[in-house]
């Protein structure tokens, strides 16, 4: 609880839609509370912008808690912003001091186009997911929950690669906006499980085939990714991914 | 009185004989109809996904840039299921029961039951689809107790129940979107339902990044879009999260039931200040380890640290020595206000209460407390600044949750025929008061293994003509609604949306918020109304319709919500029992707990609506309860 509130100089992408030019705009935003989340800072900046009759700055966001996945945001160049493992709504204010400038951006990727502002479009992610995240089963007839046992390290690893949000900040932070490491976290998880394995093969190269017409870029190993995730994906499923795409293709049968 | 169509026959043996003998369509027939989908957290995915797999048409609507980030995702505990997996006693009857009771006697048996039978398909059907539920050792699922139940019956996937299923509802819906038997629509807010010869036969949303208004026929429109908690402004619910699909179902003639029964949850994180958005929420597993306190004195102001022993007040355990700190979230809530109304409130604001875990690491280490909520610690932490490891928490409660909502019968169905409602957008479950771990469980319920069948009966039973995106009723409703816009676009007064959503928000949370009375609720009702007016003639809305426009989404939402508040208001006051989350301060016990009156309100209050500013009509759905004794809840 610090009360001290600061002034802050703000770069904020601008772009009035798809296929408008866009450019940084300048304000200067006085009187921030310390104790604002990033996103509340940029609601007193968008009443302000009301109140001075502009058009207020377009951005996603969802929950605030950290778990939908719907906020992004270039923060001084990096996805989500300076502070570890968390999205750009759990960033406070008090990780900022007053003076500073903060230059805040879209995320940027050929698949995820600008709709407006800092408002982009991801869903590539859930044509991805549609090209095989998931086991198909259908609604009734499953065997007891308890009937196929799963070892707890084996469950545990699932739950780490599952975790992931679908932010798109591992796509933004990527000079090649490869979106390996958000393929190989559903893959992973899938993989991992004994619900998976039917599938596992049409699964991943029906899904990378997707990443690639998608336009997503390929990956060439800087981890970037795993550094800007906000649930700390590990880049060990992108690993875990390749053995399973090689497994599919060059193992397989067809 | 209202009829829920509740079959005939023993509790146990309602839902299997209805299932039995409900009329079925035709595999070949079921492509023949066409099922709208507003809304795709648990209920929706789940419904629009096993729907699909029938053979149905589907088109599935979202509000969110995609269907995997509706709300369900936040929910962190868990969900029940009478699985029996731990050997300690539980049964479908038991979780019937807890259900019932906890319920405060103000929901449906039949209804209930039904909840508690399918409650075991809903985690097989989860694990089948790769939920990485919590296992134990032995590579079994694990369970725990959760919300004061007395059985292990909660399965979860560590903080992130809510995120996992909702994940696993979403892998169904693009399975059934890759195979073409789904249509997805993103990035839509229903505007309108499209009602022809009394039946919904369509909806009217407008195409958020465009602004332009589509139209969507079809034989039967299922309405899973959630809760209306942010009516309050400041919840725990996310900031898209609102009332208006089921609202303007409502203006179309579907009965509100309930309203007044919302839930506050005790354990959020404390309003910091004017500039706060919206409440976090931390598991109320915390409160096994904490200790809740505040100073004994009035205007205490020294640090924590600084107050001693004698003269801090552990107000839970001295009030309620059998369950202390573990009281019901309601009875939680309504003391915390009660010690801050008091003066005895702590932090900048006042309006927070500690939640101590000095003793529990000290008794435990700090390595057992970190095990048990590091992620919890961790988050609270990255909110307030402060670090509970050496400070004590502060906590305040916030709306959570809300029971009440569009009136539906045993089957799904509004009184509006075609209309169902699902998930936390019905009334149907959970009476006055819902329990821990049973929102997932009733959302993954309505959508896998109830509509499934109850759609059926209604489809193979109504008469359909045909009717497409060019009848009148649709022109009309475009027609309206591009009207509401033009004239929200063109008030151009002087504040904000958020001002008036605040000022609501203020007003509700004080009147009809952890606790009623007569005169507050009489208040509020003429308050809100001039509230109302104010915003129709100052609000100011930039921008235009024709593009991505968050201040005229928003608008659209407060004004919805204005028009909600009074309604609730008028539900509190005119149940004038105490029950569950609705405490009335005329009616309590001389221990100041709530007090029901079973003689007069044993029933459901299912609203029509008249006109904005005219009172609602009150239709009445008598609860009966036949297997179950009505009893009154002691904490002492």
């Amino acid at each position: 609880m610090s009360s001290k509130a600061m002034n802050l100089t703000l770069k904020v992408w601008r772009q009035t839609g798809p296929n408008e030019t866009g450019k940084l705009a300048t304000y200067e935003l006085q009187g921030v509370s310390p104790d604002m989340s990033f996103l509340e800072m940029i609601d007193m900046l968008n009443a302000r912008l009301i109140q001075e009759r502009e058009d207020p700055i377009a951005f996603d966001h969802d929950c605030r808690e950290g778990i939908c996945g719907m906020c992004s945001m270039v923060i001084n160049g990096t996805p989500h912003g300076p502070e570890k493992a968390t999205t750009t709504c759990q960033l406070h204010m008090r990780k900022f001091s007053d003076g500073d400038t903060i230059v805040i951006e879209p995320f940027r990727a050929d698949a995820f186009p600008v709709i407006k502002d800092l408002s982009v479009d991801r869903s590539a992610f859930d044509r991805v997911i549609q090209a095989g995240g998931y086991v198909s089963v259908k609604t009734g007839g499953s065997p007891d929950a308890n009937a196929t046992p799963i070892p707890k390290k084996v469950a545990d690893e699932a739950f780490e690669a599952a975790a992931c949000i679908g932010c798109g900040a591992c796509v933004a932070g990527c000079k090649n906006a490869s979106a390996m490491l958000f393929v190989s976290a559903k893959v992973s998880q899938l993989a991992l499980l004994p619900q998976g394995q039917s599938e596992a093969a049409t699964r991943v190269i029906n899904m990378v085939s997707k990443m690639d017409e998608e336009g997503f870029g390929n990956c060439t190993n800087t981890e970037v990714c795993e550094a800007v995730c906000p649930k700390e994906i590990s880049v060990r499923n992108i690993a875990r991914m390749n053995r399973e795409y090689l497994k599919a293709t060059v193992l397989s049968e067809d | 009185m209202l009829d829920s169509k509740i079959p005939s026959g023993p509790l146990s043996e309602k839902w299997t004989e209805h299932k039995g003998h409900c009329k079925l369509i035709n595999p070949a027939n079921k492509r023949k109809f066409e099922v709208l989908v507003v809304g795709t957290g648990l209920a929706g995915a789940s419904a629009a996904a096993s729907l699909a797999e029938l053979g149905y048409n589907v088109k599935a609507f979202c509000v969110q840039d995609s269907p995997r980030r509706a709300h369900s995702i936040a929910a962190q505990g868990g969900i029940n299921a009478a699985k029996n997996y731990q050997n300690d006693g539980d049964s479908v009857w038991r979780l019937f029961y807890d259900t019932i009771k906890g319920g405060d006697y103000r929901s449906r048996e039949a209804n209930v039951h039904r909840l508690a039978e399918v409650s075991v398909n809903i985690i097989d059907q989860c694990v089948a689809q790769g939920v990485p539920f919590a296992r134990d050792y032995g590579g079994l699922l694990d369970n725990r107790s959760f919300g004061g139940a007395q059985v292990s019956r909660t399965f979860y996937a560590r903080g992130q129940t809510g995120q996992q299923l909702l994940l696993g509802a979403y892998s169904a819906l693009s399975k059934e979107i890759n195979r073409g038997a789904v249509e997805m629509y993103a990035r839509r807010e229903m505007m309108d339902l499209v009602v022809v010869d009394g039946k919904a036969r369509g909806i009217v949303c407008r195409n958020l990044v465009t602004g332009k208004i589509e139209s969507y026929a079809g034989d039967a429109v299922l309405l899973c879009t959630g809760g209306y908690g942010n009516v309050f402004y400041l919840s725990t619910n996310a900031m898209n999260s609102n009332v208006t699909a089921a609202w303007r179902c409502h203006r179309k003639g579907a009965y509100f039931a309930n309203p007044c029964y919302t839930q506050i949850h005790p354990t959020c994180i404390p309003v910091s200040g004017d500039h706060q958005s919206k409440l976090t929420l931390m598991s109320e597993s915390l409160r096994n380890d904490g200790r809740v306190w505040v100073p004994k004195n009035k205007g205490d102001k020294r640090p924590a640290s600084q107050i001693p022993e004698n003269e801090r007040d552990y107000y839970l355990e001295r009030k309620y020595p059998s369950f202390g700190n573990l009281v019901p979230r309601d009875v939680a809530s309504r003391n915390a206000k009660q010690v801050c109304d008091e003066g005895r409130g702590v932090g900048d604001t006042g309006l927070a209460v500690y939640l101590d875990f000095r003793d529990s690491i000290q008794r435990l280490g700090a390595d057992t407390i970190s095990a048990r909520y590091g992620n919890l610690f961790q988050m609270y932490e990255r909110i307030t600044g402060e670090d509970p490891y050496s400070v004590p928490m502060r906590i305040f409660p916030a709306i959570h949750y809300t029971m009440g909502g569009l009136w539906v019968d045993y089957n799904l169905m509004s009184n509006l025929e075609g209309l169902h409602v699902l998930g936390e957008a019905n009334f149907s479950d959970h009476g006055a008061n819902r329990l821990g771990a049973s929102a997932l469980m009733q959302g993954l319920a309505d959508g896998y293994f109830v509509i499934p069948y109850t759609l059926g009966i209604y489809l193979a039973g109504a008469t359909l003509p045909e009717v497409d995106e060019t009848h009148d009723a649709f022109k009309e409703a475009v027609d309206s609604v591009q009207k509401a816009t033009k004239k929200l676009l063109g008030i151009n007064g002087s504040r904000t949306v958020d001002d008036f959503h605040k000022r609501l928000g203020r007003m509700v949370w004080d009147n009809i918020g952890m606790s009623r009375n007569k005169e507050g609720l009489n208040d509020v009702l003429q308050k809100i109304p001039k509230l109302r007016e104010e915003f129709w003639s100052d609000v100011r809305i930039t921008g235009s319709g024709e593009q991505l426009n968050a201040e005229l989404e928003k608008a659209g939402r407060v004004a919805d919500f204005l028009e909600l508040g009074e309604l609730m208001a008028q539900d509190a006051l005119a149940r004038t029992e105490s029950c569950g989350g609705h405490f009335r301060e005329e009616s309590k016990t001389e221990e100041d707990e709530a007090k029901r009156d079973d003689e007069n309100f044993c029933f459901v209050s299912a609203w029509e609506y008249t006109a904005t500013g005219k009172k609602a009509k009150l239709h009445k759905e008598k609860l009966t309860f036949e297997n179950v004794e009505l009893t009154q809840r002691s904490y002492k």
